[in-house]
């Protein structure tokens, strides 16, 4: 037996699947399907497929059946690499990948390399989820184009709402110790410094990344401070283990998130009874009075046991299909040339656009918080009963940011 | 680790025996040599790559752990610095145009391992076992979340890149492409082999082995065993060092990952998985372990138990690792008797496998039915399809479950009474009295 | 100042003992086989599921019974059957052993309860602030929690110190080769101490669940500090291993308190080295680092004091 299981491990990273089929588009997706980011993944893997299918009901990109080809990286940034490798050895000519900054600073890096050492073989790189802000900024490629908005982005999306809610007059921030906590709790600083200067932020917390099973002491210091509202990027068990600690001290703060609804999330918010006081800023929501998002939402729901979580992945595969139509082409090249500067009527209504400079795509920015559901919102989350709900709508132009990108075209 | 008794090298050689001996290692360069030739796609490439790093890493590793009996749960920290110093010194020779080859990078890698385990070793080795593998695991803790505090060095979670093709070139090697980088890995493999084999030559080698097996008796003849398991510290910290280097080289990154639990934890894996107790046991394992890391994830989405109960199974029934089991064989291979063993060998082999297909069958219907349950029953594992709702599917894993268990359990006993029997007439054959 | 104090305190406390349910059930496996047990956070971690399962068919008092015997069981057959074969191979077989367990008791755990946590809650008759003490709330469960934990270390004492199963598993904890000359079946006292050993783990899963999270990597979040718990209090020392837990909880509970970092005591850095890796220490608060304070704290034990805290042997 294990030699059996060995010959076939052996020869399935040497001769991999060289037969790449002509009439196939092949998708590469790079993220954990093992492991503690694995409930993450699968969530992104499935919706990709689910997309991947709406495609091909439709005839395909340019006649050509897309498929997603699932690669474990275990969010390990070396396995990423190495998972790449295999993918372009099988054909793939597109990657995608969203779970973790460092693993897509490492995607984006190797994809640029690889095009440089290998013309004529170019592979393009869509990123779905990673908001580190450096890779539209000072680590721009040509070679990757950014559909979630990235972190700053969505800070001034939510500092402009914050600007107009004149009940928040204490914030404490609280963020994970790596570049993307980072650069959340300095723009919230500068952000807040710029638009509301009378906002007294009574505290800055970096706690180390997934390591923390009691957010106890955490939450005795935010009660401490006085503050009357949180702002965090956590995201996974941070957030849900953060929200718990601070229901079982009776803190009572509103939350402004990144990441509330993530897998996991409206579990623990149920659990801590934080009727709409935790909100979240993101691309689009369930319960958004929209009926092209709401039908798209109740098929994806017949199928699987969880929402929509990643509208800009629709946003992605559908504007890839457009880019593939413009171009007439599904050359990576082309089609990168055809997606600079696309303007796009995104998932959830509304223009969004691709911008040259830097590939990062804009679109309107939802605030909207967690609880119990009015009779127009249809959907909840994590079969909790609570849903959803608008807050607030921050159009396109209002996220526009500068960009510091120097792009090197090919 | 007293249980450790077999010679990890092997007695002096006669003439005829070091034609043999050189020509084997001529036989290794040829063979890295063409290797690329018959597999030639970029993620075979890389795989040979991964798996020359992990050789020297875990032939490193088992410095400590095979022969000198040292339980390191830290070996990666050093494997880690040495990648962070390659790639600060790819970053600055470049920058600077230094004419320093690629090629060179790895002596900065070594003597990166080599100072940092000559600084923290000599408090570590002052005691073994236990006491031992609990300080490499907080120290490995503390140097693994320190690299998230100092960022301009590490550079965070996102680590340090490189570009590998900006340094001084020689005979126009850019080292772009990976078939250079795999030469390039494939020297430097074969030379750490060879130092590393060469190592278990030289008296220190031997003093390591007597320290693993009686520091006492150490003491008593005149060394202090601490010094030797200090020595031994620094050579497997230095051949880390090459490794980790080698690892920053072909990923042109290095990033905290690489000085992490993981990381030690897998060399762990693939020196005690090829065995221990044996020079190119390290070497099988590493082979083994990467293959199966890059590999198996391909093959079903559970990848992780079949691991896990891969490892239980192995440190169950072959203690001596893969090698251990191979070299059960010598002396049976030497009498001309391995035939013998053949037959009840095939009748065992029957019903275990029967067995574990009926495993992993039962696994992957129930993972079928928990992970996906509205979806397409007609799946694959392994690459075999299968009807993951069909009571045939059913029927079928607790049948071969059940009777190859059955079967399994006789026909392994009488391997059990062939092997005692085909080993004392190989005994007396070798030997007759 | 003495608001955070006193709640700090007390949350060091509430952690602390969280961390010796799990620990003491360790410390007698490690001290009596010399197993380094990485799975037993998995017992931990099946303690929970297991809880949250049968507190689901059947509420949460029963389930705080079964779950640690169901994980017991689980626990002596794993001894009986498994690490009593490789036990003749070293510790290092052991350790692998226990390595590959952990392996694969997570991938089971994530094939039959999924990825996700699941939705384990505080029982309702212990849903409700116990106290509020400048006005956060302490809520009951926590409070039953330190209750268990200190009945546990309580009883385990007693059992230990005045039974004769206790007698002979704390002659074997000290002097392991001589109960075994002394006749005593060593087997079946090893395979009931690792069964109680893992029900004990267990019994802080069911409890642990619905206050923390209920997750298939709930074990790995917990795994290395426990050994660090067991080390620091010293091999075959209950009360080490107690005051190890306590000490533990609230040097993590204060650090995570204390803002101070070089910076802020001695001013910032001179330009010349603020752009310098020596500004990333300059700048990092206690609070940043408290996670790696356990660590510290072993390695520095382990070199200064190699039997623990009130060890008798060394490791």
């Amino acid at each position: 037996m294990r030699k059996t299981l060995l010959a076939a491990a052996l020869a399935l990273p040497i001769l991999g699947s060289a037969a790449a089929a002509e009439d196939t588009i092949k998708i590469g997706y790079i993220d954990p399907l093992s492991g503690g980011g694995a409930s993450v993944g699968e969530v992104g893997l499935k919706t990709f497929q689910f997309l991947a299918e709406e495609l091909n009901t439709k005839g395909g990109v340019l006649g050509k059946k897309v498929e997603i080809v699932p690669l474990d990286n275990k969010t390990n940034p070396q396995e990423s690499l190495i998972q790449a490798q295999k993918a372009i050895d099988a054909g793939v000519r597109f990657i995608t990948q969203g779970n973790g900054s460092s693993v897509a600073g490492a995607l984006s890096d190797f994809v640029t390399k690889y095009n440089e050492r290998n013309p004529g073989k170019e592979v393009l790189y869509f990123n779905y989820a990673a908001v580190d802000p450096v890779l539209t900024n000072e680590k721009c490629s040509f070679w990757h184009f950014r559909w979630d908005a990235n972190s700053d982005i969505k800070m001034e999306a939510l500092t402009n709402y914050m600007k107009s809610t004149p009940s928040i007059k204490k914030v404490y921030l609280i963020n994970q110790d790596y570049s993307f906590g980072q650069s959340v709790r300095s723009q919230a600083k500068a952000m807040l410094a710029a638009k509301r200067p009378d906002i007294q932020i009574v505290g800055d917390e970096l706690h180390p990344l997934l390591k923390i099973s009691d957010f106890a002491p955490y939450v005795a210091k935010i009660k401490a401070s006085g503050a009357d509202t949180v702002v965090t990027g956590n995201w996974g068990q941070d957030i849900a283990l953060l929200l718990k600690a601070a229901a079982d001290a009776g803190l009572k703060v509103n939350w402004y998130t990144y990441y509330a609804g993530g897998t996991g999330g409206p579990t623990a918010i149920k659990q801590a009874g934080l009727n709409h006081q935790v909100f979240q800023v993101s691309e689009g929501l369930a319960n958004l009075d929209h009926q092209p998002s709401r039908d798209f939402e109740k098929a994806f729901r017949a199928k699987y046991d969880f929402g929509m979580f990643y509208p800009r992945a629709v946003n992605q595969m559908r504007m890839f299909a457009a880019a593939a139509d413009k171009a007439k082409s599904t050359d990576p090249v082309k089609v990168a040339q055809a997606l600079e500067g696309m303007t796009f009527e995104v998932f959830d209504g509304g223009e969004g656009f691709m911008r040259k400079d830097d590939h990062q795509f804009f679109q309107p920015i939802y605030i909207s918080s967690l609880g119990e559901r009015g009779d127009n919102e249809p959907f909840d989350e994590e079969k909790t009963g609570w849903g959803w709900r608008l807050v607030a709508k921050i159009d396109t132009q209002q996220t526009v940011l500068p960009t510091t990108c120097k792009m090197e075209r090919p | 680790m007293r249980d450790i008794t077999t010679r990890i090298a092997p007695p002096l050689p006669t003439t005829a025996e070091k034609l043999k001996f050189y020509g084997m290692w001529v036989g290794l360069a040829l063979f890295l040599l063409v290797l690329p030739k018959i597999f030639a796609s970029g993620g075979a490439l890389t795989t040979f790559c991964l798996i020359g790093i992990s050789i020297i890493f875990a032939l490193s590793y088992n410095i400590l752990l095979g022969q000198t009996g040292m339980l390191s749960f830290g070996h990666a920290v050093y494997y880690g610095l040495g990648g962070f110093l390659a790639i600060h010194a790819i970053n600055y020779f470049g920058g600077h145009k230094w004419p320093i080859p690629l090629p060179l990078v790895p002596v900065i890698g070594g003597a990166t391992g080599l100072f940092f385990s000559a600084l923290i070793g000599w408090v570590m080795t002052q005691r073994s076992g236990t006491a031992f593998a609990m300080i490499s695991l907080g120290l490995a803790e503390l140097i693994a979340s320190s690299a998230l505090i100092l960022r301009s060095f590490f550079g965070g979670e996102a680590g340090v890149s490189a570009n590998r093709t900006k340094m001084f070139r020689v005979f126009e090697l850019s080292f772009g492409p990976q078939i250079q980088i795999y030469y390039l890995v494939a020297a430097w493999t074969l030379i750490a082999i060879i130092a590393m084999y060469a190592l278990t030559r030289t008296p220190l080698g031997r003093m390591c082995n007597a320290v693993r097996d009686n520091p006492e008796r150490v003491q008593f003849v005149g060394y202090d065993p601490h010094v030797v398991r200090y020595l031994a510290f620094c050579f497997a910290g230095m051949f880390a060092g090459i490794a980790g280097s080698l690892a920053a080289i072909n990923f042109e990154i290095a990033n905290s990952a690489y000085l992490g639990a993981v990381q030690s934890g897998t060399v762990l894996f693939a020196a005690y998985i090829g065995g221990i107790g044996f020079f190119i046991g390290p070497i099988v394992g590493a082979i083994f372990v990467t293959v199966l890391s890059i590999g198996l994830s391909d093959l079903t989405s559970v990848w992780q138990l079949y691991f896990g109960l891969f490892f239980i199974g192995v440190v169950m029934f072959t203690p001596g690792g893969l090698t251990g089991l191979m070299m059960m064989h010598r002396p049976l291979w030497r009498a001309g008797m391995l035939t013998k063993m053949l037959p009840s060998y095939l009748l065992a082999g029957v019903p275990t496998f029967a067995f574990l297909t009926g495993i992993m069958l039962a696994i992957e219907t129930t993972v079928h039915y928990t992970a996906h349950p509205n979806e397409d029953p007609n799946i694959r594992a392994f690459g075999i399809p299968f009807n993951a709702t069909s009571p045939l599917t059913w029927s079928a894993a607790v049948l071969l479950i059940v009777v190859g268990f059955i079967l399994a359990r006789i026909t392994w006993r009488r391997v059990a009474h062939t092997w005692d029997e085909t080993l004392t007439a190989a005994r007396a054959k070798v030997h007759p009295l | 100042m003495l608001e955070l104090i006193v709640i700090s305190s007390l949350n060091g406390i509430l952690f602390g003992m969280l961390l010796f349910l799990m620990a003491s059930g360790l410390t007698v496996i490690f001290s009596m086989l010399g197993v380094l047990n990485f799975a037993h956070a998995s017992f931990y971690m099946l303690g929970a599921f297991f809880g949250f399962q049968i507190s689901r068919w059947v509420g949460f008092w029963p389930a705080l019974v079964l779950a640690p015997l169901l994980a017991g069981l689980i626990g002596i057959a794993v001894e009986r059957y498994g690490l009593r074969h490789v036990h003749k191979n070293g510790h290092v077989a052991e350790l692998l052993f226990t390595f590959g367990l952990a392996f694969a008791i997570e991938e089971v755990v994530q094939i039959i309860w999924g990825k996700s946590p699941v939705d384990f809650r505080v029982p309702a008759v212990l849903d409700f602030p116990a106290f509020t003490i400048f006005s956060t709330n302490y809520p009951a469960f926590k409070m039953f929690m330190l209750l268990v934990s200190v009945v546990i270390f309580l009883s385990l004492l007693l059992v230990l110190k005045k039974t004769r199963v206790g007698l002979i598993v704390q002659a074997a904890l000290t002097h392991p080769h001589m109960v075994a000359h002394l006749g005593h079946n060593v087997g079946r006292i090893f395979m009931l101490v690792f069964g109680v050993g893992t029900a004990l783990a267990a019994v802080a899963g069911v409890i642990a669940g619905p206050a923390l999270v209920t997750q298939s990597n709930m074990a790995a979040l917990l795994g290395p500090i426990l050994f660090v718990v067991v080390v620091v209090g010293g091999l075959g020392s209950l009360p080490g291993a107690f005051i190890a837990s306590l000490m533990i909880g609230l040097l993590q509970t204060f650090a995570v308190s204390i803002n101070t970092s070089p910076a802020s005591l001695f001013g910032p850095l001179d330009p010349a080295w603020a752009t310098t890796w020596l500004s990333d220490i300059w700048n990092v608060t206690v609070a940043q680092v408290a996670p790696v304070l356990p660590y510290l704290l072993l390695v520095l034990v382990l070199i200064f004091r190699p039997m623990g805290l009130l060890g008798t042997r060394e490791t």
